[in-house]
């Protein structure tokens, strides 16, 4: 089989392992979704667990749910009863789509070029400053960043806005607080294929045959070392959503990840299910694209396991 | 140890005195409220200052970080057992097993952690065991892939062999032999895994579903900090600042031991580079023997 065909077939059951394994945990979960402060009496109660489809036997929920999926319905929200969790989702992507692509870019435009400029000259003064720099970003995570960014450009110099979504000037500081982590992490791979590439013997022929540096490097060097970097953005995308949900909540942005937090602190079940779906579709789609597009570019990829990478969280 | 592992070394040194020392010698209890000192900015009575109701923000600092670095140090372990045990099967059975088992590690890798730890909050309420098991379900995955292509190499080893001909049972030599020569690089790996938990469990009690009150931690103390960052900045710095240190200073240190305990590593410090590639004569050709 080829290695392409077996991604694609690992994805597709990664997927279904998800949407189960979400399935049987929300439904095994002690307590029932309208365990409210108040007791409802039973009838009422059964009607509604009727209205849901909650007295079916399991698997005929479950094939029920997958079904409605396949159709693209994610069902009604359990808590917020007039909307349904497509209508949440719908809402609620664009920003989050608007930060995560913003906050990627932002990441690849800085990174790229530390890493570079580092790597070619490893372990001189220059290096580790520019190392030493980066390394800031692992520990400056958004918790800490976002707050103390809304303190200093929002409250004492007053050029950004401190939260909302009214205009492209309020995702300044999220997509900065989000992107600053990745910067680091994208350098650190660059770096080192970087730094390993120029060992090559190729390199060497071209200095030998006298090509200049620009050549040398764009050509040369940059196809080589940007393979390892395409391989982490799978990880980076799945890091960039993890962090998005907590930027989300630093800068109040009503993205699905405030809805996934609020979700999960009143147990709106069917809306923590559909997100997660969201989610995990997106993030396995990026994973493939990576893979895939490393395949293509990197014949030896066909052969190797996947390299390892240390990724901040 | 250069200077930079030294630096990191004593501030995470410090800030783990800090941590246990803090709240014995402190006058100041954690839930105590200073009804003359409510939100107060830093003075030689309240060294961090006091909180929105007067408690004491050292001793709330210090208390938060042993309950951060409790749980950060649980999870790692348990994490750090199980990737042990599943990249040394892995390695030392090979063959098909090996190849479910990292197919297993590739597709868990994909998944983000706060997914998972939210739907188990979701799914089984706010407990703080949940939190060991879900940040420990998640952080073993490098670890795994590590041992196990350290176990690969080692599979073929002689000693590994001797053993086996010596009539030792595969459990025995994964236990003895395997687990004992990989234990150097597990160590370095473990170290660069707890930021990560660290973070992690912080940024659950960040959103409020992890560590419950009255208990504390750093997300927690850091959330509290958020909606008085104007009136009171000192509530939001001081445990971002432990915070931040706390992973800085891991994240250094293990560096310094994955560059020297793990022989597969290949780290960067030194390499040819552009000028280096440039000046090096190529190699002579045909004097071969």
């Amino acid at each position: 089989m080829s290695a392409a065909l077996t991604r694609v077939l690992l994805t597709v059951i990664a997927f279904l392992a998800i949407i189960t394994l979400v399935f049987l945990l929300l439904r095994l979960a002690p307590g029932g979704p309208f365990d409210g402060e108040r007791r409802l009496p039973p009838d009422i109660e059964a009607n509604l667990r009727a209205a849901y489809h909650l007295n079916e036997p399991l698997p005929q929920q479950y094939l029920r749910y997958l079904s409605a999926l396949a159709r693209g319905d994610l069902g009604p929200s359990f808590r917020q009863k007039d909307f349904t969790v497509n209508e949440l989702v719908a809402r609620g992507l664009p920003v989050s789509l608007a930060l995560g692509s913003g906050a990627l870019v932002v990441a690849l435009l800085l990174g790229l070029p530390l890493g570079l400029v580092a790597g070619m000259q490893p372990g001189t003064r220059l290096d580790r400053g520019l190392m030493g720099v980066a390394g800031l970003g692992i520990a400056l995570p958004a918790i800490i960043l976002g707050p103390v960014a809304v303190l200093v450009f929002a409250v004492k110099l007053d050029w950004l806005p401190a939260a909302g979504s009214d205009s492209a000037a309020h995702f300044v500081l999220p997509i900065v607080t989000l992107a600053l982590p990745w910067v680091t992490a994208i350098a650190r791979v660059l770096r080192t294929s970087t730094a390993e590439t120029l060992s090559l013997p190729h390199i060497r022929t071209a200095y030998g045959k006298g090509l200049p540096t620009r050549r040398i490097v764009l050509s040369h060097v940059l196809p080589l070392a940007l393979v390892p970097v395409i391989a982490f953005l799978g990880p980076a995308t799945a890091g960039l959503l993890t962090g998005s949900v907590v930027v989300e909540q630093v800068f109040e942005l009503p993205g699905i990840g405030r809805y996934f937090v609020q979700a999960a602190l009143n147990r709106d079940y069917t809306l923590v299910m559909g997100v997660t779906i969201v989610y995990a579709s997106l993030l396995l789609i990026c994973n493939l694209l990576a893979d895939l597009i490393v395949l293509w570019l990197d014949p030896r990829a066909r052969a190797r396991v996947k390299t390892r990478v240390t990724t901040p969280t | 140890m250069d200077t930079l592992t030294r630096i990191a070394a004593g501030l995470l040194l410090g800030v783990f005195v800090f941590t246990v020392a803090a709240p014995l010698i402190s006058p100041w209890d954690a839930d105590h409220i200073d009804w003359s000192a409510i939100e107060t900015p830093p003075s030689s009575t309240h060294w961090f200052g006091t909180d929105l109701v007067g408690r004491d923000l050292l001793t709330r600092c210090a208390l938060a970080g042993q309950t951060s670095l409790t749980i950060a140090l649980t999870a790692t372990t348990l994490s750090a057992l199980n990737g042990l045990f599943w990249g040394a099967v892995a390695g030392y059975v090979g063959g098909r097993a090996d190849l479910v088992m990292m197919r297993i590690v590739d597709v868990l890798y994909g998944l983000p952690f706060i997914l998972v730890v939210i739907l188990l909050v979701v799914v089984f309420g706010q407990n703080p065991f949940l939190l060991f098991a879900g940040l420990g379900a998640i952080f073993w995955l490098d670890l795994a892939r590590i041992v196990r292509a350290q176990t690969l190499q080692m599979r073929s080893a002689a000693f590994i062999d001797a053993a086996r001909l010596a009539g030792a049972s595969g459990f025995w030599i994964v236990r003895r032999h395997v687990l004992r020569n990989v234990a150097g690089p597990a160590l370095a790996w473990t170290t660069l895994t707890l930021p990560g938990v660290i973070l992690a469990e912080s940024f659950v009690s960040f959103l409020g579903l992890g560590v419950q009150e009255p208990a504390t931690s750093w997300g927690i103390l850091i959330a509290d900090g958020v909606p008085s960052i104007e009136s009171a900045p000192w509530t939001l710095l001081f445990p971002a600042g432990l915070l931040a240190i706390s992973v800085w200073s891991v994240g250094i240190v293990g560096d310094h031991l994955r560059d020297h305990l793990d022989p597969l590593h290949r780290s960067v410090t030194q390499g040819p580079g552009l000028r280096h590639a440039r000046e090096t004569q190529p190699p002579k050709q045909g004097n071969g023997s």
